[in-house]
């Protein structure tokens, strides 16, 4: 570990903190249709659209309604992905003429993309046309990031309205996440990556002759080595940028390459690299200042900030020393930090970044649910490499994704007041809200549908060995890492991977799409049901009873609720996984 | 319901045309217009050909240039299909392939002066891109007097060339400082061709 790595890391966060209350600030105009700067621009557009598409702006909606519009627009969106992925080879820009998705991968990555999940069973440079990734992935990176902050903002309206049966209207509420935050956002954005060399271009794939030609040893269909000599590189190309700001903006994180963030075309500097971290924290720690604002109690938003600032530091800290600790089973090779190089364990790293970066973007990564990464979690250390999972493992609400970790947060919040309520024997208030059986009962059935989806599909893919366990890459605890990676990836929303694991056959390209739409869909129902039972309460004043939620107090039980919780569910199973492997590496022992 | 169906799909319809075409179609005009080395990919032309991208590593694992970083790309830098090792660390096929890697530097560098220390990490682990065009300082510095001897270059003119092609920290800060190998290689082959 170096001085100048924590100075790095700091000053990730010191940049958080100032991003998020202006961004936070413009983003309650937004959403409670105030002036902004852009309506100039930007008004007409959204006139024309709502135009075209038969939205009644003014008609509030209540929480069924606005639930039902969510399910209906992810559905007709998800169809129409699939439909693309389906007949691509038939529709232009696809320069190197890939053939159409097969059905069961198709389905896998709609429901990946629709559920703002964006795990990828698929090479992309080898299996998607530019017009896949731009008109079918990219655009769902817009859409499921817009729906994830409308549902928060529905959350937030259920928290701050008294009286009332409505929760806003989801089509506005979408509309002006994409217009006013989501796409100028992007176009800068896209725009600073091209300046640090990700390309954007719908050119086919460029040849480049070597400079020193390379042996390459295949084998023949009889089985013999043959030596190749291979003289030139093909180099993948594509519109790069546009997608890969939207990726990062939206926390979707699915890679226009297979690397993901670590292919330099994607991720080529590390100022490329720190705005793209950036763009992950940005929409979701500035919604801890929109609900703040929106619920009048901006020391409330503040509180809910600090939680999750906490959990950060926590698992960034440890990822960062267990990394550059590097790799003790590595003998003859220069591990420790010099004047000339950073060390650590690079299995699996870029240079460029060394361990302070991949370690800080892997618990970025996670902690909100984008899933892209720059250095591949399946090679960091056991303890390394647990981290990231934990950090899904507590229900991607350390910033998470965007609106899905703002209103994750909120159903922690309610239980804390839920369990403060019952410490000193009062009827728990949150904001002035009574907190009743419903709400409660509601809360735990989102939290208890993630370890179901997580622990359950888990435990039945490792006792089938032909289906489940002939795809680990790796043997010993670390294969079962990687399965126990895969599905709480796909639960949490995330798409990150220990990507040895091979996803694409039938199994788990089926069992990770149910549980990828489980985990976003089963989880935002009672969500919403909350918000909407929340809405229609009175304001009680407050009293000498009353938990303030402002206060360091707060934030303490906060994190300690969703660390108990969190561990309680998923300790033994990380005991067997990244926690035995920590302990037999050091023992020297390999699989 | 059904007014709600509707506008699902009149919606889906609108927003693709607006984000799905409109937006990357947009950005790449602008892309093109400001920046249209960078939007292409960096690419580096020798002699009228194309020779690779500044970015993207290439494989070089003979003696002559300075080697990169092991690949797990297809066959090895394969920049159509980027991909890491994702080997466990305590997986059994990893240790091996470094341990045949450190093999192979020491008996490569064995009559040099770093025949005993340690191979620096970066020259024996695949990174996670298997495209990474840079090796670090110490990488560098590791392979300088093997490459000058191949080559019949003076070590310390060599040592020169590496000092000239450190990166260092963006902006002083941020990342870590590294040497990008296929410019560096290509500054050799231009030195030792100036020499003949």
């Amino acid at each position: 570990m170096t001085e100048n790595g924590w100075f790095q890391i700091a000053l990730f966060f010191l940049l958080i903190v100032l991003i998020a209350r202006p961004l936070g600030i413009y983003m309650a105009d937004v959403f409670e249709r105030r002036k902004t700067f852009l309506d100039p621009l930007l008004a007409p557009i959204e006139r024309l659209l709502y135009r075209l598409t038969g939205v009644e702006a003014d008609k509030e909606m209540r929480w069924t309604e606005y639930g039902i519009a969510m399910l209906l627009f992810s559905l007709v969106s998800m169809l129409v992905l699939y439909l693309i992925e389906r007949v691509q080879t038939w529709l232009p820009w696809n320069p190197q003429h890939w053939p159409n998705v097969p059905a069961v991968l198709a389905l896998n990555t709609a429901a990946s993309f629709t559920a703002n999940t964006n795990w990828q069973s698929y090479v992309p440079e080898t299996t998607m046309s530019y017009l896949t990734q731009m008109a079918g992935l990219a655009y769902h990176n817009f859409t499921s990031a817009a729906v994830g902050m409308a549902l928060a903002i529905a959350m937030v309206r259920g928290i701050s309205r008294r009286e009332q049966n409505t929760l806003g209207n989801f089509w506005v509420d979408a509309t002006r996440a994409i217009l006013w935050v989501l796409l100028p956002i992007s176009i800068v954005f896209a725009l600073a990556l091209v300046s640090q060399g990700v390309v954007q271009n719908l050119r086919p794939y460029d040849t480049a002759r070597l400079l020193e030609s390379q042996k390459v040893v295949t084998q023949d269909s009889a089985g013999r080595s043959v030596t190749q000599t291979v003289a030139t590189q093909t180099i993948a190309q594509g519109p790069v940028a546009s997608q890969e700001a939207i990726k990062m903006l939206g926390t979707n994180g699915g890679g226009f390459f297979n690397t993901n963030s670590a292919h330099p075309f994607e991720n080529p500097t590390p100022f490329s690299n720190l705005l793209e971290m950036l763009a992950i924290f940005a929409i979701a720690a500035g919604l801890t200042v929109t609900m703040g604002h929106m619920t009048h109690s901006p020391r409330h938003g503040w509180a809910v900030f600090a939680a999750m600032g906490i959990l950060f530091f926590a698992g960034v800290t440890t990822a960062y020393w267990a990394e550059a600790r590097g790799n003790p089973l590595m003998h003859g090779v220069a591990q420790q930090t010099s004047a000339t190089q950073a060390g650590g364990n690079m299995e699996g790293k870029e240079v460029r970044f060394g361990i302070a970066n991949s370690a800080l973007f892997a618990t970025v990564t996670t902690d909100a649910s984008c899933g892209a990464v720059n250095g591949m979690h399946d090679s960091f250390t056991p303890l390394g490499g647990m981290v990231p999972m934990v950090n899904i493992m507590l229900g991607e609400i350390i910033f998470g994704g965007v609106g899905a970790g703002l209103y994750g947060m909120l159903i922690f919040v309610i239980l804390s007041v839920f369990i403060a309520g019952l410490m000193v024997g009062r009827t728990p208030e949150y904001l002035g809200k009574k907190i009743e059986a419903y709400d409660v009962k509601m809360a735990m059935l989102y939290v208890l549908v993630f370890p179901l989806l997580i622990l359950g599909f888990t435990a039945v893919t490792v006792l089938l060995p032909h289906l489940g366990l002939s795809s680990l890459a790796n043997a010993g605890p670390h294969g079962l890492s990687e399965v126990l990676y895969a599905f709480t990836s796909a639960a949490g929303n995330n798409g990150s991977a220990f990507a040895g694991l091979n996803a694409n056959t039938n199994y788990y390209n089926l069992t990770l799409a149910i549980v990828m739409l489980c985990g976003r869909f089963l989880m935002i129902v009672p969500m919403l049901a909350v918000a909407g039972n929340l809405a229609r309460k009175k304001i009680a004043p407050a009293s000498a009873g009353t938990f303030p939620v402002t206060t360091p107090l707060f934030t303490i039980l906060l994190t300690g609720v969703i660390v108990i919780v969190g561990a309680l569910t998923f300790f033994p199973a990380l005991t067997l996984g990244p926690i035995l492997e920590h302990l037999l590496m050091y023992a020297g022992k390999t699989f | 319901m059904r007014k709600q169906f509707i506008t699902a799909c009149l919606y889906t319809l609108v927003t693709t045309v607006l984000l799905g075409l409109g937006y990357p179609l947009a950005v790449t005009g602008l892309a093109h217009l400001l920046m249209p080395a960078k939007a292409n990919g960096e690419l580096i032309a020798k002699d009228g050909v194309v020779v690779g991208s500044k970015l993207i590593g290439q494989s070089f694992t003979g003696p002559g240039y300075f080697n990169g970083r092991p690949s797990a790309a297809g066959t090895g830098y394969d920049a159509a299909n980027s991909s890491g090792s994702n080997l466990g660390p305590t997986n059994a096929t990893l240790i091996a392939r470094v341990d045949q890697s450190v093999h192979a530097w020491q008996t490569r560098e064995a009559q040099h002066e770093n025949a005993h220390t340690n191979v620096p990490i970066d020259l024996v682990t695949t990174s996670g891109s298997g495209l990474d065009p840079d090796i670090t300082v110490a990488a560098a510095e590791y392979q300088v007097a093997s490459v000058a001897q191949v080559r019949g270059l003076p070590k310390d003119q060599v040592a020169q060339l590496v000092k000239a092609h450190i990166e260092p920290r963006q902006f002083g800060v941020l990342g870590e400082p590294c040497v990008n190998v296929l410019e560096l290689n290509l500054a050799l082959d231009a030195m030792a061709a100036q020499r003949k």
